[in-house]
């Protein structure tokens, strides 16, 4: 087995200890940025579905601002907010470089993608279910809770699996500020070196992260959605 | 009681009032069947959400289940003689003290029907026990005990329906709003869940307010009935009164609407052989109320006057217990007798109007 592979892919071998390295650089960007991002995101989401015209507490002045936050960021390119945020990463992180230092513009270029996801996702909980919910007497957190994070369930789901490998892709480019990765190891010791098997193992790593993800994720969706289907053999 | 007093609302869609409601004033008693009949576009349903305070009326003022007078003034709610503004909290109180079901049910997918039915009751101080026996109370209510944990896509519309309402009387209001609650169902749902108002109005003295386009609904629960038209009440009173003796134009559409006699609009309009009079012949239209005798008359002015009757179209529907109906007839006999008949129906509180002279 190890013949074989220092056969096909010789140079992963040699930078074997590396080549791990990176795997887990980019598994903690990953889970740290997004788990970061999944609370920040999903909060935002929620303002803006609440603070909307026609929403449960309308506020025009409050929803635009951050309406245009929102846009703002998203359309920075990724490697420019990168550099962009290098002052305020260090403010916050201490460090600008290294996973650590990766994690802010990772947050801030996850977070309004993820925001624009879950407000659709909100938005696709039929106004009755809101409508009956408000001539029950429930309170504003009653209804944010209760029924449109509870409804929207399954579309939750696979707006955070679309932001999980948009995430993983982002992660990649963090290298460029030395946070390491895939991305990374694939420039640094595949291109830059010549070592084509290298850069082919990355894609497939990459492959197998993203197909597991979506599966995941797809699994998850599937079992949320009117679990009353699922739940007896009865129903067609 | 509601008392609606001099309700005004205004939305504004770009750019355009739209006035919904104007100027409406309504009083409902307790344990009243009180249905609200109009086009879509009346502003009945607008109204209803203003009772509930869903919709935030203009101008106008409210009580509901003897309160404090709601004065609405600016988009604003002031409460009680004080005229504080109201707070999120009594606005949210005075939700749970009246009951509401939809054309759609509005029912959360991803709940079973028993969670359903106790969304209204979690967080309101009310222990695990508790709930479970209340909801168990409520499923009972509207016999649906079978069904506590199925989800609302294995269920039928009328099964949908009675979900919503165990939902709606969780809290044991007094009061229930209905908009356009059989709407959306087939004709044997619709029967079901009209019987079970009627048998909830009965049993737990329920105030009903129902919203509909349907005639066949206010006839079949309601005792009151309010008309609307662009906004306004047109018409307003005791079902039988407003539909025996209809003044606007729209409650006579509503009546003729759900009668068959309405059907000789159209013979006459095609000309039908059935409607055809020769000389001599009258084609005349009868109507009844409970103050007519009914029956007797035709036996009577054909044998009095010897005037032949024949039929052409008849039809007769119970109101609140009193019959009311009418028909089409085509009159045969001598000039004189004819109008000797039709001038004793009129003293006899039939409404006579001749369609067609031959």
């Amino acid at each position: 087995m190890a013949e074989l592979l220092k056969q096909w892919i010789p140079n992963v071998v040699a930078y074997k200890t590396r080549f791990f390295q990176s795997l887990t650089q980019t598994m903690q960007m990953t889970l740290r940025s997004g788990a970061i991002a999944f609370v920040i995101g999903l909060a935002l989401g929620v303002l803006l579905t609440v603070w909307k015209k026609g929403g449960i507490r309308p506020n025009a002045i409050l929803y635009r601002i951050l309406n245009i936050i929102v846009n703002l960021f998203r359309s920075i390119p990724f490697v420019i907010l990168l550099i962009f945020l290098i002052p305020f990463t260090r403010m916050i992180a201490g460090t600008a470089i290294g996973v650590k230092g990766a994690l802010v513009p990772l947050v801030f270029g996850c977070v309004p993608f993820y925001t624009r996801q879950v407000e659709a996702a909100l938005a696709s909980v039929n106004p009755g279910k809101i409508e009956a919910a408000r001539s029950m007497g429930s309170s504003t957190l009653g209804i944010i809770f209760r029924v449109y994070l509870h409804e929207a369930v399954p579309d939750l789901v696979r707006a955070t699996t679309i932001t999980a490998i948009s995430l993983i892709g982002l992660t990649t480019m963090a290298g460029a500020v030395g946070a390491g990765g895939i991305g990374s190891f694939a420039i640094n010791y595949g291109q830059n070196q010549n070592h084509q098997d290298i850069v082919n193992v990355c894609v497939v790593i990459l492959l197998i992260f993203v197909s597991l993800l979506q599966f995941l994720g797809n699994l998850i969706s599937h079992r949320t959605t009117n679990r009353g289907l699922f739940a007896k053999g009865d129903q067609k | 009681m509601i008392e609606i007093k001099n309700l005004s609302k205004t939305f504004t869609l770009k750019g355009q009032n739209i006035d919904a409601v104007r100027d409406v004033s309504l009083t409902i008693q307790d344990g009243d069947v009180y249905g609200v009949i109009g086009y879509s576009g009346a502003g009945k349903s607008t109204l209803v959400r203003c009772i509930n305070l869903l919709e935030t009326p203009d101008s106008g003022s409210l009580r509901v289940n003897d309160s404090d007078l709601i004065t609405f003034e600016n988009g604003k709610l002031l409460y009680g003689a004080s005229r504080t503004p109201m707070k999120e909290k009594q606005l949210n109180a005075m939700r749970r003290s009246i009951g509401m079901i939809f054309q759609h049910f509005n029912l959360l997918d991803r709940s079973t029907v028993f969670d359903n039915v106790a969304y209204p009751l979690k967080y309101s101080g009310m222990n695990r026990k508790e709930i479970k026996d209340r909801v168990h109370e409520m499923l009972q209510l509207v016999d649906l005990t079978d069904k506590r944990d199925a989800y609302p896509s294995q269920l039928s519309g009328g099964q949908k329906q009675r979900v919503a309402i165990a939902r709606a009387l969780a809290n044991h209001p007094k009061i229930l709003l209905s908009d356009e609650a059989t709407s959306a169902l087939d004709p044997d749902a619709t029967e079901s869940i009209l019987a079970l108002l009627r048998h909830l109005n009965e049993k737990l003295g329920l105030t009903i307010i129902a919203i509909t386009h349907e005639m066949a609904v206010i006839k079949s629960i309601c005792r009151h009935v309010a008309v609307m038209e662009d906004g306004r009440v047109v018409e307003e009173g005791n079902v039988y009164d407003v539909f025996a003796h209809p003044k606007q134009d729209i409650t006579k559409h509503f009546v003729a609407s759900a009668s068959a006699l309405n059907r000789v609009d159209k013979l006459l309009h095609d000309d039908s052989p059935l409607v055809q009079v020769q000389p001599g012949e009258l084609l005349v239209k009868l109507l009844f109320s409970r103050d007519s005798v009914g029956d007797s008359v035709i036996s009577q002015i054909s044998r009095d006057f010897n005037v032949s009757i024949n039929i052409v179209l008849a039809s007769v529907e119970v109101l609140e217990g009193s019959p009311l109906g009418g028909m089409i007839a085509i009159f045969k006999g001598t000039e004189e007798n004819m109008h000797g008949a039709l001038d004793w129906m009129k003293a006899h509180h039939v409404e006579v109007e001749v369609l067609r002279r031959g």
